[in-house]
This record gives structure tokens, C-alpha cells and sequence, in this order.
């Protein structure tokens, strides 16, 4: 080998390992910044921690809705199976209704309340979340064409 | 009958674009399939335009026997929108997509740049493309399908698109797009020919050049819609479709750069060439994310999985073959020319680097919760993720920056380049301590950016300075200087935004004020309002100063009978440094409703550095126009 080629090779094993090393550490932090989504009925299965972060999707139960003090509104979302009460402080998407699908995200507290961040609704007459539509025909309360 | 002339025209226009490919590939060979393949480019361009101009017709008209029209018009929708929901759509966008590529190919043809052989070779590959798009339309998109009976009102268009936004952000996005395949189609020109030196980077300057500025442009505005149209106060989400725009911008930055090398050069000659296929394939798979109903969104219009398919397909043939050209033509190379550890292309180099860098963390953090999908896991990958790269990647890079225009080509000297910077050090540090003395509350982390911020914004005044003095002033060098600084400058609007956003969300009765950031808000209450295709709910806040009115607000939430929907108007109102953004939120009952307000500092910055930086785009693009025209190709090439 000419020193040429040694200095070329030892420069390719160097851009190797730092892309390698860079690869890997992207890939850790990707696992640590992944939201998961799951319905009432998994939260309920899966015994999810209070604390850890994740999203909820389903369907906004009938007269569940109570405003709270300022802008503080609590609802219950369910898939037909489960319910899961969530409490959450902030304007709601424009087509939030009662008997509607809905995603939030937040973590669960220590009592079992979904602590919202962030609410989600369909947004037009035609569309539903796809996450909503998978929850509610696992729970058996989709019907096609709906 | 506009619907089977525009139908009838886009098959023509099918038959040129073959026309067009297989004459320009035999171009290579032969003069006379060259000359056919460059009348072919233009009566292409003439069909499809026509083709779009009947759907434009038929939308304009409300003519509901079309399908397409009956789906995404009202007879009630004013006429702005009637004409931009041409592309409101998924066919019509599609079309838009098409029309754009043509308008491309007919340049290419036009222009001839790079000599009669490459310009064949080009079209050839333009040609493939149009033709499997225009396949795409005509067989799963097709925008000129008819409905019988025909309806008597149209479903209408999604109200978040009845926005002035709609008329400039697709076309401005598309022509970054596509603009790209003009390069894309040069380098696989250049391997077609096997001349594989200066003269397609030369040629294909110009098309790079537009649709760096286009893609700019397009990126910018699509996130002011979206900052003053959803009313969260954001101006960036990380959302799948977002990512699929600054992909291939981030790629077509490196390549701007990389090109220069090339060019001037010769060096990074097969680096250049792969830039140019991925920020092609970039585009391609933005768009297969964004047409095929992989990621569900405001801009995925429907989802058929035939689509997806379809666009996947032509996607990775585009993708593969260019790839495997590659590997033929690159090895047999010759490695390029040979430079210094200290010079202006190790600085470039450094700049590719980390743009691709920041390229593959965007890249992952999109396509992972797409692939896991298929494997029935549903995630989301937050901002976070993406922030924690990118920040510091683009700040590193930023570092750099001011080097690369001081440095000389093949072996620079850095001691004198550091030296001329001094002022620009000391720019960086008082607007630390400015930001440090100022803001509140106290953030190092800011304090750093503007410092970084400073040192790019001050290098470009250095100079701009320095130019004016020693009277070597050109429009060459004007593009590095305003791009740059226009980088500084939206650093600074981000960085300002993120880290001071003031934020307040309260339920208030009429007469009620408010305070955030030194505003005072007095709510005066909603009234009912009729839009021409709406209902609005129409809120009065009056922003005061002690006693006195200073302005007036007015955010609305708007109710579209005709397709069912809501949307929300913010009021904002800026000083030039920061803004005052005002959402109304839900009815509460009596009078009473939530309002939220948002006080950005710095947010109109965020733009203004994009306009700067498409504005440094377009000296250098006018540069390379006036070289063209005015025959003066040799007076001042690749300075910027």
C-alpha cells in the first residue's frame, strides 16, 4: 500500500466510524422522543406507568364535557370498551365534539387522568384520524361506511 | 367539452413527452432525433398547459360534470379560490406537478445550454419523467373523469385552503420540486454522454438556482400560512409534510454549494453528480409522502393505495437507474482536483457535511414511524427529537460559515481570513451581551445563538463593507452576502421565537382585559358576521395603552355551511420585531369566550432572513442571466 492509499483508507475508516457513531446516536435519541399511540382499551391492557408520554385516540363520550374553572375542560374519550378521562386546559380544535373522534397527547397522572397537552380533531366532515378508526374497529364499534 | 379537450390534450401531450424522451436518448447519436426531441419538449409544454387551462375552465365555470370539480368547487366560492383550487386537489395538483415539469423541459429546449448533445440527453430524461407522470394522471388521477348525473352544487374546498396562501405556496413549492429535475436530468445527461465535467454544472445552474429560490420561497411561505392560519402560534411543526419540503432544500443547499466547487474547479465532480440525483429523488419521495395517503394530513386531498403504488414505482425506477448510471459512469472517474487542508472547498466540504448531516436526522425521524407503521406500530416522533439535532448541526455550520467566502480556492490562508473577521467577532459578542443584558428571562442558550447569529450577519457586513470600499462590488457577490446574512437573520427570529414566546389562553366577558407582554387586551365582545361562503364569528379587542386605543384586533373562528367545516382567522399585529397574535377559542356561554394570545419577539425575522436569503438566490441567478445574454460568460464566474 502507498502512503497515498493508507492515508485514503485510514480516512475512510475514520468518516465510517464517525457516521456509524453518529447513526447510532440518532437512533438512541429516536427511542427516547417516540410518541406511542394507544386506545382507551390498550391503556387499560397495558398497565402504561403515570408520567410517561403517549397519545389516546377514540371517541369523545356523550355529555362527558364539563368546563371547568377559566379555560379547563374535561371530557371522557372511549373506544366502546374503555374510558379514559381526560382533563386538559386550552382551546379545542374547532370540530371537537361530543360522539366525535379525537387524538390527545399527554401522559397519565397518578389518579388515571390523561393530562392533555394537546387535543386533535378530525379536521373536515369526511376525515377521521386513521389511529380512531383502528382503535374502534378493534373494539367492534366501527361499521364500514360509516 | 373543455373536459375532453383538456383530456384530449393531456394524452397528446402523453404521445410528445414519449416522443420527446426517445428522441432526445437517440439525441446522442443523432442530430436530426435531437432536433425532433426539442419541438416535441415545446409542443408538450403547449398541450399540457392547455390541458391545465380546460380544467381552470371547468373550475371557473363550476362546470360539476366533471368529477374533480363537483368534488372541490361550490358555485358560491369566490373566484380567487375557484381558480387556485385548481390545484386545491389532488388531481388538479397533480396536473400543476406536470405543468411545471413541462414548463422546465421547454427551457431546456429553449435554451440549449451546455451544447445540442447534452440538451437532448436532458430532454430525454425530462421526457421519461413527463411521460410517467402524465401516465399517472391519466390512469389513477384523472383530473377530467365525469360524473352522471351531474350535481347540481359542488362539495366545495376544504376551507383551511380558502386562503390567499393557496394562490403562491404550490406553485412556489412545485417549481422548487420540480425545478430539481432540470439538474436531476443534466447530471443523468452528463453520465449519458460521459462527459462528465464542468459543463453540466455550468448548464444546470441556473435551473438549480430557481429552484433553490422557488423552494426558499415556497418553504417560507408555507410556514407563515401555517403560523397565521392554524393559530397555534407555531411556525414549524416537524410534520411529515413539512419535513418533505426542507429535505430536498437541505440537499439543494449542499448542491449549490458542492456545484460551485465543480464548476470553478472540477472538484467534488462525483460528489455533485450524487447530490443532483438525491435532491431529485428527494422531491420524488416528498411527493409520493404527500400525494400517495402514506401520512394523513391537510395536504394528503384522498388516499387511494393505487396512487401510492403507482408513484412508488416511478420513484424508484428514477431513483435506481440514475443510481446504477452512476455507478457505471463515477468509478471510472478520475479523482478530482487536488486542494489543501485549509481552503475554500474544505469549507464547502464542511458545509455538505453537515447538511447532509441534518438531512439524515430529518430523513429518519420521518420515515420511522411510516416503516414501523407497516409493522402495526403507531408512533409519532416528537419535535424534540428533531430540535435536538438540528439545532446544534445548523449552529456548527454556522461557525464555519464565514470562512468559506475568505478562504482562497485549492489553498487559503486562514490566520488572514480570521483577521478580516475580528469586527464580525466582536458583532457576535455585543449582541450577546445585548441579548444577555435585554431579554428575559436570561437564556445562555439564546445568548449563544445570537452570538452565532452576530458572526454570520457580521461577516456579510465585513464584507459588504469591505466590497463598496475597494469598489469590487458585483451581483455575484451580493448573493453570498444577503443569503448568509438572511441565514443570521432567521436564526435570530427562531431562536427569539422558541425561547420568549410569551403565551396566554383566558375565558373573558365583554369589557374584560387581558394582559400578556406588556399588552393590555380589552375584549369587546363577538359579533355574527356573513362572509360570502361563511359564517363568522367575529371578535372586537382593542389592544390599549393605559387609557388610550392603540389598535384594534379582530381574529374570527369562520363556519363553512357547504362543507361542514371551521377554521380560524388569528389577528396579528407586528412592530417589524415581534408580534401580538390574537386566536379566539371556543364560546363559553353569556357572551363569554376563550381567547389566546401569543407575544413571538423576533418572529417577523424568521421570514425576512428567507426573503434575504431567496434574494441572495436571485442575485446570483441574475449574474448567470446577464452572463447568458450579454455575453460576458467568462467576466466573473462562480464567485457566488
Amino acid at each position: 500500500m502507498t502512503p497515498k492509499k493508507r492515508r485514503r483508507l485510514a480516512f475512510a475508516i475514520a468518516l465510517l466510524v464517525a457516521g456509524a457513531g453518529g447513526a447510532a446516536l440518532v437512533v438512541y435519541a429516536l427511542q427516547d422522543n417516540v410518541l406511542y399511540f394507544y386506545s382507551p382499551s390498550d391503556v387499560a391492557a397495558k398497565h402504561i406507568r403515570p408520567g410517561t408520554a403517549f397519545r389516546i385516540g377514540g371517541l369523545v363520550e356523550g355529555r362527558s364535557v364539563r368546563h371547568g374553572k377559566g379555560a379547563a375542560v374535561s371530557f371522557v374519550i372511549t373506544d366502546g370498551k374503555s374510558r379514559m378521562p381526560v382533563a386538559f386546559a386550552g382551546v379545542l380544535p374547532a370540530l371537537f365534539r361530543e360522539g366525535q373522534g379525537v387524538v390527545a397527547m399527554g401522559r397519565l397522572d397518578a389518579a388515571g387522568t390523561f393530562d392533555a397537552d394537546e387535543v386533535l380533531a378530525k379536521h373536515d366532515e369526511r376525515y377521521m384520524p386513521p389511529e380512531v378508526v383502528d382503535a374502534l374497529k378493534r373494539s367492534g364499534r366501527w361499521k364500514e361506511g360509516q | 367539452m373543455t373536459g375532453e379537450i383538456g383530456q384530449l390534450a393531456l394524452c397528446l401531450a402523453l404521445a410528445l413527452a414519449i416522443v420527446q424522451a426517445g428522441g432526445g436518448l437517440m439525441g446522442l447519436r443523432s442530430a436530426n432525433a435531437a432536433r425532433i426531441a426539442t419541438s416535441a419538449a415545446l409542443g408538450q409544454f403547449v398541450f399540457v398547459a392547455l390541458s391545465f387551462g380546460a380544467l381552470m375552465a371547468g373550475f371557473v365555470t363550476s362546470d360539476f360534470s366533471i368529477a374533480d370539480v363537483a368534488n372541490n368547487s361550490h358555485t358560491l366560492k369566490p373566484l380567487i379560490y375557484k381558480i387556485t383550487g385548481v390545484w386545491g386537489n389532488h388531481e388538479g395538483s397533480m396536473l400543476l406537478w406536470v405543468l411545471v415539469l413541462s414548463v422546465y423541459s421547454a427551457a431546456i429546449a429553449f435554451l440549449k445550454r451546455g451544447g445540442e448533445q447534452l440538451t437532448a440527453a436532458a430532454l430525454g430524461v425530462q421526457g421519461l419523467l413527463a411521460a410517467a407522470f402524465i401516465l399517472f394522471i391519466l390512469l389513477t388521477s384523472n383530473p377530467f373523469a365525469r360524473l352522471d348525473p351531474m350535481p347540481f352544487e359542488g362539495a366545495g374546498l376544504n376551507p383551511l385552503l380558502q386562503d390567499p396562501g393557496l394562490a403562491f405556496h404550490p406553485p412556489t413549492l412545485y417549481t422548487g420540486y420540480v425545478g430539481l429535475s432540470a439538474t436531476f436530468a443534466y447530471a443523468a445527461a452528463a453520465m449519458l454522454t460521459g462527459d462528465i465535467d464542468r459543463a453540466w454544472a455550468r448548464a444546470a445552474r441556473p435551473f438549480m438556482l430557481i429552484a433553490w429560490i422557488a423552494l426558499t420561497l415556497g418553504i417560507a411561505g408555507g410556514s407563515w400560512w401555517a403560523y397565521y392560519d392554524l393559530g397555534w402560534g407555531g411556525f414549524w411543526f416537524w410534520d411529515p409534510v413539512e419535513n418533505a419540503s426542507l429535505m430536498p432544500w437541505l440537499v439543494a443547499t449542499a448542491l449549490l454549494h458542492s456545484a460551485l466547487a465543480t464548476e470553478r474547479t472540477g472538484a467534488f465532480r462525483v460528489w455533485t453528480l450524487l447530490l443532483s440525483i438525491m435532491a431529485f429523488s428527494l422531491s420524488l419521495i416528498g411527493t409520493f409522502l404527500v400525494r400517495s395517503g402514506v401520512i394523513t394530513s391537510v395536504h394528503a386531498f384522498a388516499s387511494d393505495p393505487k396512487r401510492g403504488v403507482f408513484i412508488l414505482l416511478i420513484l424508484s425506477v428514477a431513483i435506481l437507474g440514475a443510481l446504477t448510471l452512476f455507478a457505471w459512469r463515477a468509478s471510472k472517474l478520475e479523482s478530482g482536483s487536488a486542494f489543501a487542508p485549509v481552503s475554500r472547498e474544505t469549507t464547502l466540504l464542511v458545509n455538505n457535511i453537515f447538511l447532509v448531516g441534518a438531512l439524515a436526522v430529518v430523513f429518519l425521524g420521518t420515515v420511522y414511524p411510516i416503516v414501523l407503521a407497516a409493522f402495526g406500530m403507531k408512533i409519532s416522533v416528537g419535535a424534540p427529537f428533531f430540535e435536538v439535532f438540528f439545532a446544534p448541526i445548523f449552529i456548527a455550520l454556522m461557525i464555519v460559515l464565514p470562512f468559506g467566502p475568505r478562504l482562497n480556492w485549492r489553498r487559503g490562508d486562514l490566520n488572514a481570513a480570521f483577521r478580516t473577521l475580528l469586527p464580525a467577532l466582536g458583532f457576535a459578542a455585543a449582541t450577546a451581551v445585548v441579548v444577555l443584558a435585554v431579554a428575559s428571562p436570561r437564556a445562555l442558550v439564546g445568548a449563544g445563538a445570537f452570538a452565532v447569529a452576530g458572526w454570520v450577519i457580521g461577516a456579510s457586513a465585513v464584507d459588504l463593507v469591505k466590497r463598496l470600499r475597494e469598489r469590487t462590488i458585483s451581483v455575484a457577490a451580493l448573493a453570498a452576502i444577503l443569503a448568509h446574512a438572511g441565514l443570521g437573520i432567521t436564526l435570530m427570529g427562531v431562536a427569539g421565537t422558541n425561547l420568549w414566546r410569551v403565551e396566554s389562553l383566558e375565558v373573558l366577558a365583554p369589557g374584560e382585559v387581558m394582559t400578556i407582554g406588556g399588552y393590555d387586551l380589552r375584549f369587546d365582545g363577538v359579533r355574527g358576521l356573513e362572509g360570502p361562503n361563511y359564517r363568522a364569528a367575529h371578535a372586537d379587542i382593542d389592544v390599549l395603552s393605559g387609557d388610550r386605543v392603540v389598535a384594534h384586533l379582530s381574529p374570527e373562528r369562520r363556519m363553512y355551511p357547504a362543507e361542514g367545516q371551521e377554521t380560524v382567522q388569528t389577528a396579528i399585529r407586528t412592530n417589524g420585531f415581534e408580534d401580538l397574535y390574537v386566536a379566539l377559542g371556543d364560546d363559553r356561554g353569556q357572551g363569554k369566550w376563550t381567547l389566546r394570545a401569543y407575544v413571538n419577539p423576533l418572529a417577523p425575522f424568521i421570514w425576512l432572513g428567507a426573503g434575504l436569503m431567496a434574494l441572495g438566490g436571485l442575485a446570483s441567478l441574475w449574474s448567470r442571466v446577464r452572463a447568458m445574454f450579454f455575453a460576458r460568460e467568462a467576466a466573473e464566474p462562480a464567485a457566488a
